[in-house]
Protein backbone atom coordinates (compact mmCIF):
# COMPACT_ATOMS: atom_id res chain seq x y z
CA UNK A 1 0.00 0.00 0.00
CA UNK A 2 1.67 3.44 -0.69
CA UNK A 3 1.44 6.21 2.01
CA UNK A 4 -1.14 8.55 1.32
CA UNK A 5 1.15 11.22 3.13
CA UNK A 6 4.67 11.45 2.75
CA UNK A 7 7.23 13.94 4.37
CA UNK A 8 10.71 14.25 4.83
CA UNK A 9 12.78 16.28 7.44
CA UNK A 10 16.79 16.15 6.89
CA UNK A 11 18.67 16.46 10.63
CA UNK A 12 21.62 18.13 10.82
CA UNK A 13 24.29 16.62 13.26
CA UNK A 14 24.77 18.90 16.57
CA UNK A 15 21.84 21.51 15.43
CA UNK A 16 20.35 21.66 19.13
CA UNK A 17 18.88 25.30 17.57
CA UNK A 18 16.35 23.44 14.75
CA UNK A 19 16.20 20.49 16.99
CA UNK A 20 12.50 19.78 17.88
CA UNK A 21 11.37 21.28 14.38
CA UNK A 22 10.37 18.13 12.52
CA UNK A 23 8.25 16.05 15.70
CA UNK A 24 6.58 19.44 15.57
CA UNK A 25 5.66 19.81 12.07
CA UNK A 26 4.77 16.34 12.35
CA UNK A 27 2.68 16.48 14.93
CA UNK A 28 0.73 19.23 13.45
CA UNK A 29 0.13 17.24 10.32
CA UNK A 30 -1.27 14.38 12.21
CA UNK A 31 -3.59 16.84 14.46
CA UNK A 32 -4.65 18.23 10.86
CA UNK A 33 -5.83 14.71 9.99
CA UNK A 34 -7.84 14.08 12.82
CA UNK A 35 -5.03 11.90 14.69
CA UNK A 36 -5.48 12.23 18.30
CA UNK A 37 -5.54 10.66 21.83
CA UNK A 38 -3.15 7.77 22.74
CA UNK A 39 -1.75 7.34 19.12
CA UNK A 40 -0.62 11.18 18.79
CA UNK A 41 0.96 10.94 21.85
CA UNK A 42 2.96 8.27 21.04
CA UNK A 43 4.14 9.61 17.93
CA UNK A 44 5.00 12.80 19.77
CA UNK A 45 7.30 11.20 22.40
CA UNK A 46 8.46 8.87 19.83
CA UNK A 47 9.47 11.19 17.02
CA UNK A 48 11.24 13.82 19.55
CA UNK A 49 13.36 11.00 20.66
CA UNK A 50 14.34 9.90 17.42
CA UNK A 51 14.72 13.57 16.16
CA UNK A 52 17.07 14.43 18.72
CA UNK A 53 18.88 11.12 18.42
CA UNK A 54 19.80 12.35 15.07
CA UNK A 55 20.94 15.13 16.72
CA UNK A 56 22.77 14.27 19.48
CA UNK A 57 24.74 11.06 18.49
CA UNK A 58 24.59 10.60 14.17
CA UNK A 59 26.54 12.52 11.20
CA UNK A 60 22.94 13.80 10.35
CA UNK A 61 20.48 11.88 8.20
CA UNK A 62 16.73 12.28 7.81
CA UNK A 63 13.57 11.76 9.24
CA UNK A 64 10.35 10.80 7.23
CA UNK A 65 6.81 10.78 8.14
CA UNK A 66 4.45 8.12 6.29
CA UNK A 67 0.82 8.21 6.57
CA UNK A 68 -1.54 5.31 5.82
CA UNK A 69 -5.31 4.55 5.92
CA UNK A 70 -4.06 2.26 8.90
CA UNK A 71 -0.75 3.23 10.70
CA UNK A 72 1.48 6.21 10.79
CA UNK A 73 5.63 5.16 10.08
CA UNK A 74 8.64 7.06 10.75
CA UNK A 75 11.73 6.05 9.52
CA UNK A 76 15.47 7.68 10.77
CA UNK A 77 18.14 7.18 8.70
CA UNK A 78 21.26 8.51 9.13
CA UNK A 79 24.81 8.48 7.76
CA UNK A 80 26.80 7.57 10.76
CA UNK A 81 28.71 6.75 12.42
CA UNK A 82 26.46 3.10 13.37
CA UNK A 83 25.54 1.65 16.91
CA UNK A 84 28.67 -1.39 17.82
CA UNK A 85 26.62 -2.67 20.52
CA UNK A 86 22.52 -2.43 20.00
CA UNK A 87 21.58 -4.60 22.82
CA UNK A 88 23.53 -2.57 25.12
CA UNK A 89 22.32 0.79 22.99
CA UNK A 90 18.75 -0.60 24.11
CA UNK A 91 19.30 -1.09 27.52
CA UNK A 92 17.70 2.04 29.81
CA UNK A 93 20.33 4.44 31.19
CA UNK A 94 22.78 3.45 28.74
CA UNK A 95 24.46 6.54 26.77
CA UNK A 96 27.29 7.67 24.72
CA UNK A 97 25.84 10.89 24.86
CA UNK A 98 29.03 13.60 24.69
CA UNK A 99 29.34 16.70 27.26
CA UNK A 100 27.84 19.18 24.81
CA UNK A 101 24.33 17.40 24.58
CA UNK A 102 24.70 16.59 28.10
CA UNK A 103 24.97 20.01 29.37
CA UNK A 104 21.88 21.02 27.31
CA UNK A 105 20.07 18.12 29.41
CA UNK A 106 19.61 15.65 26.69
CA UNK A 107 21.68 11.86 27.08
CA UNK A 108 19.85 10.26 29.97
CA UNK A 109 20.06 6.97 28.07
CA UNK A 110 16.01 6.48 27.68
CA UNK A 111 15.59 7.56 23.83
CA UNK A 112 15.76 3.89 22.26
CA UNK A 113 13.34 2.47 25.09
CA UNK A 114 11.52 5.30 25.20
CA UNK A 115 10.75 4.97 21.32
CA UNK A 116 10.28 1.12 21.57
CA UNK A 117 7.64 1.31 24.33
CA UNK A 118 5.83 4.13 22.75
CA UNK A 119 5.86 2.22 18.95
CA UNK A 120 3.25 -0.78 18.30
CA UNK A 121 6.68 -1.77 15.64
CA UNK A 122 10.15 -1.39 16.61
CA UNK A 123 12.88 -2.31 14.21
CA UNK A 124 16.73 -0.62 14.36
CA UNK A 125 19.24 -1.87 12.13
CA UNK A 126 22.80 -0.55 12.26
CA UNK A 127 26.01 -1.15 10.95
CA UNK A 128 29.56 0.65 12.28
CA UNK A 129 30.84 3.09 9.12
CA UNK A 130 27.39 3.18 7.49
CA UNK A 131 24.61 4.21 9.57
CA UNK A 132 21.76 3.75 11.61
CA UNK A 133 18.33 3.09 10.33
CA UNK A 134 14.97 3.03 13.05
CA UNK A 135 11.41 2.00 11.73
CA UNK A 136 8.32 2.69 13.90
CA UNK A 137 5.05 2.23 13.19
CA UNK A 138 2.04 3.20 14.80
CA UNK A 139 -1.19 1.29 14.05
CA UNK A 140 -4.45 3.54 13.70
CA UNK A 141 -7.02 2.56 15.32
CA UNK B 1 -23.55 25.94 16.26
CA UNK B 2 -25.85 28.29 18.82
CA UNK B 3 -25.52 31.65 19.50
CA UNK B 4 -24.20 31.11 22.87
CA UNK B 5 -21.60 28.33 21.73
CA UNK B 6 -19.90 30.70 19.49
CA UNK B 7 -19.96 33.74 22.52
CA UNK B 8 -16.86 35.94 21.94
CA UNK B 9 -16.00 38.67 23.64
CA UNK B 10 -13.33 39.85 21.94
CA UNK B 11 -14.57 41.43 18.41
CA UNK B 12 -14.21 43.31 15.42
CA UNK B 13 -15.50 46.92 15.24
CA UNK B 14 -16.15 47.12 11.27
CA UNK B 15 -16.72 50.73 11.19
CA UNK B 16 -12.66 51.03 12.16
CA UNK B 17 -11.01 48.18 10.30
CA UNK B 18 -8.85 49.19 7.80
CA UNK B 19 -8.11 45.61 6.58
CA UNK B 20 -4.35 46.17 7.67
CA UNK B 21 -2.19 42.72 8.58
CA UNK B 22 -1.16 43.85 12.12
CA UNK B 23 -3.64 41.75 13.97
CA UNK B 24 -3.39 38.82 11.41
CA UNK B 25 0.54 38.76 11.95
CA UNK B 26 -0.08 38.59 15.68
CA UNK B 27 -2.65 36.40 16.50
CA UNK B 28 -0.95 33.95 18.15
CA UNK B 29 -3.62 31.01 17.24
CA UNK B 30 -3.86 32.53 13.26
CA UNK B 31 -7.14 32.93 13.83
CA UNK B 32 -7.75 36.16 11.61
CA UNK B 33 -8.03 36.54 8.05
CA UNK B 34 -8.97 40.08 6.04
CA UNK B 35 -11.57 39.56 3.46
CA UNK B 36 -12.85 42.15 1.28
CA UNK B 37 -10.83 44.81 3.00
CA UNK B 38 -11.65 44.13 6.69
CA UNK B 39 -10.21 41.44 9.56
CA UNK B 40 -13.00 38.23 10.63
CA UNK B 41 -12.53 36.40 13.52
CA UNK B 42 -12.51 32.59 12.87
CA UNK B 43 -15.13 31.54 15.98
CA UNK B 44 -13.55 28.03 16.47
CA UNK B 45 -9.69 29.20 16.62
CA UNK B 46 -10.24 32.25 18.78
CA UNK B 47 -9.09 31.91 22.22
CA UNK B 48 -10.28 35.33 23.10
CA UNK B 49 -6.46 36.50 24.82
CA UNK B 50 -6.54 39.70 23.20
CA UNK B 51 -3.38 40.16 21.48
CA UNK B 52 -5.52 41.66 18.57
CA UNK B 53 -6.73 44.37 20.78
CA UNK B 54 -3.44 45.48 21.94
CA UNK B 55 -1.98 45.21 18.10
CA UNK B 56 -4.48 47.24 16.28
CA UNK B 57 -3.61 50.52 15.83
CA UNK B 58 -7.03 51.63 14.53
CA UNK B 59 -8.88 50.48 17.64
CA UNK B 60 -11.25 48.09 15.57
CA UNK B 61 -10.50 45.15 17.75
CA UNK B 62 -12.68 45.23 20.71
CA UNK B 63 -13.69 43.38 23.75
CA UNK B 64 -16.93 43.45 25.23
CA UNK B 65 -18.04 43.89 28.61
CA UNK B 66 -20.75 44.78 30.52
CA UNK B 67 -20.97 48.57 31.66
CA UNK B 68 -20.99 49.66 34.92
CA UNK B 69 -24.96 51.01 34.65
CA UNK B 70 -25.78 47.16 33.91
CA UNK B 71 -25.65 46.53 38.08
CA UNK B 72 -28.75 48.16 38.10
CA UNK B 73 -30.79 45.28 36.65
CA UNK B 74 -30.20 43.38 39.79
CA UNK B 75 -31.71 44.82 43.14
CA UNK B 76 -28.64 43.50 45.03
CA UNK B 77 -24.89 44.13 43.65
CA UNK B 78 -21.88 42.37 44.72
CA UNK B 79 -18.58 43.08 42.96
CA UNK B 80 -16.33 40.41 42.92
CA UNK B 81 -12.37 42.10 41.65
CA UNK B 82 -10.13 40.19 40.46
CA UNK B 83 -6.65 40.62 41.97
CA UNK B 84 -4.64 42.79 39.45
CA UNK B 85 -7.34 45.25 40.66
CA UNK B 86 -5.19 45.93 42.92
CA UNK B 87 -2.55 46.43 41.19
CA UNK B 88 -3.60 49.52 39.24
CA UNK B 89 -2.99 52.06 41.78
CA UNK B 90 0.58 53.17 42.45
CA UNK B 91 1.66 53.44 45.70
CA UNK B 92 -2.05 51.69 47.37
CA UNK B 93 -1.44 50.32 50.86
CA UNK B 94 -4.43 48.38 51.61
CA UNK B 95 -6.82 45.98 49.46
CA UNK B 96 -9.53 47.52 51.48
CA UNK B 97 -9.32 50.53 50.28
CA UNK B 98 -10.53 49.66 47.00
CA UNK B 99 -13.01 47.40 47.71
CA UNK B 100 -14.68 50.44 49.93
CA UNK B 101 -13.94 52.05 46.71
CA UNK B 102 -16.48 49.51 45.05
CA UNK B 103 -19.19 50.24 47.39
CA UNK B 104 -18.70 53.80 46.77
CA UNK B 105 -19.46 53.68 42.95
CA UNK B 106 -22.81 51.70 43.50
CA UNK B 107 -22.40 47.98 44.85
CA UNK B 108 -23.68 46.74 47.54
CA UNK B 109 -21.21 44.17 49.18
CA UNK B 110 -17.53 43.56 47.78
CA UNK B 111 -15.99 39.48 47.56
CA UNK B 112 -12.42 39.64 46.55
CA UNK B 113 -11.91 36.99 43.98
CA UNK B 114 -8.39 37.20 45.73
CA UNK B 115 -10.35 34.89 48.55
CA UNK B 116 -11.51 32.45 45.72
CA UNK B 117 -7.57 31.95 44.54
CA UNK B 118 -7.46 30.83 48.30
CA UNK B 119 -10.07 28.44 48.15
CA UNK B 120 -8.80 26.75 45.00
CA UNK B 121 -5.30 26.94 46.50
CA UNK B 122 -6.81 24.26 49.08
CA UNK B 123 -8.91 22.68 46.76
CA UNK B 124 -5.93 22.09 44.20
CA UNK B 125 -3.50 21.15 46.95
CA UNK B 126 -5.94 18.42 48.27
CA UNK B 127 -6.97 17.42 44.72
CA UNK B 128 -2.92 17.06 43.39
CA UNK B 129 -3.05 14.23 46.20
CA UNK B 130 -4.55 12.11 43.81
CA UNK B 131 -1.47 9.82 42.53
CA UNK B 132 -3.56 8.60 39.36
CA UNK B 133 -3.29 12.39 38.34
CA UNK B 134 -0.79 12.79 35.11
CA UNK B 135 1.99 14.61 35.71
CA UNK B 136 2.04 17.49 35.37
CA UNK B 137 -0.98 18.91 36.06
CA UNK B 138 -2.03 22.18 34.34
CA UNK B 139 -3.83 25.03 35.91
CA UNK B 140 -7.17 26.40 34.68
CA UNK B 141 -7.09 29.59 35.75
CA UNK B 142 -6.36 31.05 32.57
CA UNK B 143 -9.63 30.47 30.15
CA UNK B 144 -7.30 31.61 27.27
CA UNK B 145 -4.63 28.82 27.91
CA UNK B 146 -7.54 26.08 28.33
CA UNK B 147 -9.00 27.06 25.00
CA UNK B 148 -5.86 26.87 23.51
CA UNK B 149 -5.28 23.49 25.20
CA UNK B 150 -8.94 22.69 23.33
CA UNK B 151 -8.18 24.17 20.13
CA UNK B 152 -4.43 22.56 19.77
CA UNK B 153 -3.16 20.20 22.23
CA UNK B 154 -6.78 18.45 22.68
CA UNK B 155 -4.71 15.28 23.95
CA UNK B 156 -3.58 17.40 26.89
CA UNK B 157 -7.10 18.06 28.24
CA UNK B 158 -6.80 15.00 30.92
CA UNK B 159 -3.72 17.23 32.57
CA UNK B 160 -6.05 20.28 32.92
CA UNK B 161 -7.30 20.29 36.55
CA UNK B 162 -11.03 19.80 37.17
CA UNK B 163 -10.60 22.74 40.01
CA UNK B 164 -13.20 26.00 39.06
CA UNK B 165 -11.88 29.13 38.45
CA UNK B 166 -11.22 31.60 41.32
CA UNK B 167 -13.82 34.01 40.39
CA UNK B 168 -16.50 31.53 39.66
CA UNK B 169 -15.78 29.69 43.46
CA UNK B 170 -15.71 33.50 44.62
CA UNK B 171 -19.34 34.33 43.39
CA UNK B 172 -20.74 31.16 44.64
CA UNK B 173 -19.38 31.64 48.03
CA UNK B 174 -20.48 35.98 47.84
CA UNK B 175 -23.86 35.13 46.78
CA UNK B 176 -24.82 32.59 48.90
CA UNK B 177 -23.32 34.04 51.97
CA UNK B 178 -25.17 37.41 50.80
CA UNK B 179 -28.44 35.33 50.64
CA UNK B 180 -28.21 34.00 53.72
CA UNK B 181 -27.14 37.38 55.80
CA UNK B 182 -29.89 39.26 54.47
CA UNK B 183 -32.54 37.03 53.86
CA UNK B 184 -33.11 37.39 50.12
CA UNK B 185 -33.59 35.26 47.47
CA UNK B 186 -30.04 34.33 44.79
CA UNK B 187 -31.77 35.50 41.70
CA UNK B 188 -32.48 39.11 43.39
CA UNK B 189 -28.28 39.09 43.46
CA UNK B 190 -25.96 40.42 40.67
CA UNK B 191 -22.93 38.63 40.74
CA UNK B 192 -19.91 41.05 38.13
CA UNK B 193 -16.19 39.93 37.77
CA UNK B 194 -14.01 43.02 37.77
CA UNK B 195 -12.10 41.80 34.62
CA UNK B 196 -8.37 42.04 33.49
CA UNK B 197 -9.05 40.52 30.20
CA UNK B 198 -12.02 39.42 27.71
CA UNK B 199 -11.07 35.43 28.09
CA UNK B 200 -12.76 35.86 31.58
CA UNK B 201 -15.68 37.83 30.00
CA UNK B 202 -15.71 34.77 27.49
CA UNK B 203 -15.89 31.88 30.17
CA UNK B 204 -18.82 33.79 31.83
CA UNK B 205 -21.48 33.50 28.58
CA UNK B 206 -19.31 30.22 27.69
CA UNK B 207 -18.36 28.41 30.88
CA UNK B 208 -15.47 26.01 30.76
CA UNK B 209 -15.50 22.88 33.03
CA UNK B 210 -18.85 24.32 34.14
CA UNK B 211 -22.22 23.98 33.02
CA UNK B 212 -23.28 27.12 34.40
CA UNK B 213 -21.07 30.22 35.43
CA UNK B 214 -22.12 31.62 39.05
CA UNK B 215 -21.24 35.03 37.82
CA UNK B 216 -24.01 37.11 36.03
CA UNK B 217 -21.46 39.30 34.09
CA UNK B 218 -18.28 41.05 33.86
CA UNK B 219 -17.18 44.59 34.16
CA UNK B 220 -13.88 45.41 32.28
CA UNK B 221 -11.13 47.45 34.82
CA UNK B 222 -10.13 49.78 32.22
CA UNK B 223 -13.68 51.20 32.57
CA UNK B 224 -14.21 50.87 36.13
CA UNK B 225 -10.73 52.32 37.05
CA UNK B 226 -11.39 56.02 36.43
CA UNK B 227 -14.68 55.57 39.19
CA UNK B 228 -12.72 54.19 41.90
CA UNK B 229 -9.58 56.31 41.18
CA UNK B 230 -10.78 59.51 43.20
CA UNK B 231 -12.34 57.31 46.00
CA UNK B 232 -9.15 55.12 46.60
CA UNK B 233 -7.30 58.71 46.80
CA UNK B 234 -9.71 59.85 49.38
CA UNK B 235 -9.63 56.51 51.78
CA UNK B 236 -8.12 57.16 54.93
CA UNK B 237 -10.28 55.12 57.72
CA UNK B 238 -8.92 51.37 57.84
CA UNK B 239 -12.51 49.60 58.37
CA UNK B 240 -12.76 46.18 59.92
CA UNK B 241 -12.16 43.50 57.49
CA UNK B 242 -10.23 40.18 56.78
CA UNK B 243 -8.70 40.15 53.87
CA UNK B 244 -7.37 37.79 51.50
CA UNK B 245 -4.57 36.01 52.01
CA UNK B 246 -0.97 37.38 50.36
CA UNK B 247 -0.97 34.16 48.56
CA UNK B 248 -4.15 34.60 47.00
CA UNK B 249 -3.92 38.08 45.69
CA UNK B 250 -0.34 37.10 44.05
CA UNK B 251 -2.32 34.99 41.91
CA UNK B 252 -2.59 38.41 39.77
CA UNK B 253 0.94 37.79 38.56
CA UNK B 254 2.94 35.15 36.68
CA UNK B 255 4.08 32.52 39.67
CA UNK B 256 1.39 33.75 42.39
CA UNK B 257 -0.70 30.65 41.98
CA UNK B 258 1.98 28.07 41.19
CA UNK B 259 3.86 29.42 44.53
CA UNK B 260 0.63 29.03 46.64
CA UNK B 261 -0.40 25.68 45.04
CA UNK B 262 2.74 23.72 44.57
CA UNK B 263 5.94 25.52 44.78
CA UNK B 264 7.82 22.08 45.19
CA UNK B 265 7.35 21.19 41.71
CA UNK B 266 5.83 24.02 39.49
CA UNK B 267 6.69 25.84 36.64
CA UNK B 268 4.73 28.90 35.18
CA UNK B 269 4.97 30.30 31.97
CA UNK B 270 3.36 33.79 30.46
CA UNK B 271 2.31 35.12 27.17
CA UNK B 272 1.10 32.45 24.58
CA UNK B 273 3.75 31.83 22.59
CA UNK B 274 5.79 30.77 25.37
CA UNK B 275 2.82 28.86 26.16
CA UNK B 276 2.84 26.99 23.55
CA UNK B 277 6.98 26.37 23.70
CA UNK B 278 6.14 24.85 26.90
CA UNK B 279 2.77 22.77 25.93
CA UNK B 280 5.21 21.24 23.24
CA UNK B 281 7.66 19.88 25.98
CA UNK B 282 4.57 18.50 27.78
CA UNK B 283 3.42 16.70 24.74
CA UNK B 284 6.73 14.97 24.18
CA UNK B 285 7.05 13.95 27.77
CA UNK B 286 10.12 16.19 29.11
CA UNK B 287 8.15 17.97 32.18
CA UNK B 288 6.63 14.55 33.13
CA UNK B 289 8.57 14.68 36.55
CA UNK B 290 7.41 18.37 37.00
CA UNK B 291 4.37 18.19 39.37
CA UNK B 292 2.29 21.73 38.08
CA UNK B 293 2.01 23.88 35.19
CA UNK B 294 0.83 27.35 35.30
CA UNK B 295 0.33 29.05 31.96
CA UNK B 296 -0.71 32.50 32.04
CA UNK B 297 -2.03 33.99 27.68
CA UNK B 298 -1.18 37.37 28.86
CA UNK B 299 2.81 38.70 29.78
CA UNK B 300 3.34 39.09 33.31
CA UNK B 301 0.38 37.20 34.45
CA UNK B 302 -3.65 38.73 34.42
CA UNK B 303 -1.38 41.91 35.56
CA UNK B 304 -1.13 42.31 31.40
CA UNK B 305 -4.51 41.49 30.41
CA UNK B 306 -6.08 43.65 27.79
CA UNK B 307 -8.53 45.48 29.86
CA UNK B 308 -6.26 46.92 32.48
CA UNK B 309 -5.10 50.49 32.52
CA UNK B 310 -1.78 50.22 34.30
CA UNK B 311 1.39 49.55 32.58
CA UNK B 312 1.89 45.83 33.27
CA UNK B 313 5.93 45.85 35.00
CA UNK B 314 4.28 48.60 37.59
CA UNK B 315 1.35 46.64 38.53
CA UNK B 316 3.53 43.37 39.09
CA UNK B 317 5.62 45.45 41.02
CA UNK B 318 2.77 47.24 42.97
CA UNK B 319 1.43 43.71 43.43
CA UNK B 320 4.64 42.08 44.99
CA UNK B 321 4.65 45.04 47.51
CA UNK B 322 1.36 44.73 48.17
CA UNK B 323 1.53 41.05 49.16
CA UNK B 324 4.80 41.55 51.20
CA UNK B 325 3.45 43.62 53.79
CA UNK B 326 0.21 41.15 53.90
CA UNK B 327 0.50 38.44 56.82
CA UNK B 328 2.17 34.89 55.54
CA UNK B 329 -0.78 32.06 56.65
CA UNK B 330 -1.38 30.29 53.65
CA UNK B 331 -4.06 29.29 52.34
CA UNK B 332 -3.98 25.85 53.91
CA UNK B 333 -4.90 26.91 57.47
CA UNK B 334 -6.56 30.71 56.45
CA UNK B 335 -9.33 28.44 54.26
CA UNK B 336 -11.46 26.38 56.91
CA UNK B 337 -11.91 22.92 55.83
CA UNK B 338 -15.85 23.34 55.87
CA UNK B 339 -15.48 25.69 52.61
CA UNK B 340 -14.29 22.99 50.60
CA UNK B 341 -17.31 21.19 51.74
CA UNK B 342 -19.91 23.80 51.60
CA UNK B 343 -19.02 25.19 48.34
CA UNK B 344 -18.45 23.66 45.06
CA UNK B 345 -14.81 23.46 43.92
CA UNK B 346 -15.02 20.42 41.69
CA UNK B 347 -15.70 21.15 37.50
CA UNK B 348 -19.55 19.30 36.99
CA UNK B 349 -18.86 19.14 32.78
CA UNK B 350 -15.82 17.94 30.90
CA UNK B 351 -13.26 20.25 28.94
CA UNK B 352 -14.20 19.46 25.07
CA UNK B 353 -11.84 18.76 22.42
CA UNK B 354 -12.01 21.15 19.37
CA UNK B 355 -11.92 19.90 16.17
CA UNK B 356 -10.78 23.02 14.63
CA UNK B 357 -7.39 22.17 13.39
CA UNK B 358 -8.74 19.08 11.54
CA UNK B 359 -8.93 19.62 7.53
CA UNK B 360 -11.74 16.61 7.41
CA UNK B 361 -13.03 14.27 9.59
CA UNK B 362 -12.84 11.51 7.46
CA UNK B 363 -8.98 11.10 7.47
CA UNK B 364 -9.06 9.79 3.76
CA UNK B 365 -10.21 12.96 2.73
CA UNK B 366 -8.30 15.21 5.57
CA UNK B 367 -5.08 13.71 3.56
CA UNK B 368 -6.23 14.43 0.15
CA UNK B 369 -6.98 17.75 1.45
CA UNK B 370 -3.22 17.75 2.89
CA UNK B 371 -1.40 16.80 -0.18
CA UNK B 372 -3.09 19.32 -2.24
CA UNK B 373 -2.53 21.52 0.54
CA UNK B 374 1.58 20.59 0.02
CA UNK B 375 1.06 21.07 -3.67
CA UNK B 376 -0.62 24.65 -3.28
CA UNK B 377 2.38 25.78 -1.11
CA UNK B 378 4.94 25.07 -3.49
CA UNK B 379 3.93 27.43 -5.88
CA UNK B 380 3.41 29.66 -3.21
CA UNK B 381 6.26 32.67 -2.70
CA UNK B 382 6.75 32.00 0.83
CA UNK B 383 6.89 35.85 1.86
CA UNK B 384 4.08 35.54 4.54
CA UNK B 385 3.77 39.03 3.14
CA UNK B 386 -0.26 38.67 4.25
CA UNK B 387 -1.61 40.11 1.50
CA UNK B 388 -3.94 37.71 0.49
CA UNK B 389 -5.76 38.19 3.98
CA UNK B 390 -4.12 34.69 5.60
CA UNK B 391 -1.36 35.18 8.09
CA UNK B 392 1.27 32.95 6.23
CA UNK B 393 1.66 31.06 2.57
CA UNK B 394 1.29 27.53 4.67
CA UNK B 395 -2.21 28.58 6.39
CA UNK B 396 -2.99 30.64 2.86
CA UNK B 397 -2.91 27.00 1.14
CA UNK B 398 -4.51 25.70 3.99
CA UNK B 399 -7.54 28.18 3.44
CA UNK B 400 -7.89 27.30 -0.40
CA UNK B 401 -8.46 23.89 0.55
CA UNK B 402 -11.08 24.02 2.97
CA UNK B 403 -12.65 26.72 0.30
CA UNK B 404 -12.18 30.27 2.05
CA UNK B 405 -10.18 31.69 -0.98
CA UNK B 406 -8.42 30.92 -4.27
CA UNK B 407 -4.89 30.93 -5.22
CA UNK B 408 -5.34 34.50 -7.43
CA UNK B 409 -5.83 36.35 -4.19
CA UNK B 410 -2.34 35.22 -4.06
CA UNK B 411 -0.62 38.83 -4.94
CA UNK B 412 2.44 37.13 -6.38
CA UNK B 413 0.65 34.66 -8.26
CA UNK B 414 -1.69 37.55 -9.73
CA UNK B 415 1.07 39.40 -11.04
CA UNK B 416 2.57 36.08 -12.43
CA UNK B 417 -0.47 35.59 -14.32
CA UNK B 418 -0.96 39.13 -15.43
CA UNK B 419 2.70 39.14 -16.59
CA UNK B 420 2.51 35.83 -18.62
CA UNK B 421 -1.44 36.55 -19.90
CA UNK B 422 0.45 40.17 -21.06
CA UNK B 423 2.94 38.20 -22.61
CA UNK B 424 0.58 36.06 -24.54
CA UNK B 425 -1.60 38.91 -25.62
CA UNK B 426 1.66 40.82 -27.50
CA UNK B 427 2.53 37.38 -29.22
CA UNK B 428 -1.40 37.01 -30.14
CA UNK B 429 -0.73 40.95 -31.38
CA UNK B 430 2.41 39.97 -33.34
CA UNK B 431 0.40 37.43 -35.29
CA UNK B 432 -2.37 39.38 -36.07
CA UNK B 433 0.01 41.75 -37.45
CA UNK B 434 1.25 39.51 -39.54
Amino acid sequence: MEALIHASYPVASADYVSAGRASADIKKRLKQLGVGGDVLRRVAVASYEVELNLVIHSMGGHLDLDVYPDQVVLVSADIGPGIPDLSLAMREGWSTANEEARSLGFGAGMGLPNMKRNADDFNIQSEVGKGTTITMGFKLA
Amino acid sequence: MSEAARYHSVRLDVERCRGCTNCLKHCPTEAIRVRGGRAHIIDSLCIDCGECIRICDYHAKIAVTDPLADIQRFKYKIALPAPTLYGQFRGLRKTVYVLEALRKVGFDDVFEVARGADIVTRAIRERLRDPMLPRPVISSACPAVVRLIQVRFPELLDHVIDIRQPMEVAARVARMEFCKKHGVQPEEVGCFFITPCPAKMTAIHRPIGQQKSDLDGAISIMEIYGELLPHVEKMQSDPDFVPATGYGVAWASSNGEANAVCPESSLSVDGIPNVIRVLEEVENEKLSTLRYLEGNACIGGCVGGALTFENNYVAKAAIRQLVAAMPKEHPDKAVPASMLTKYPTRNDAPYEASAAMRLDDNLIAAMQKMNRMNQILETLPGYDCGSCGSPTCKTFAEDIVRGYCTEMDCVHLMKEKIRSMAQEMVALAQTVRE
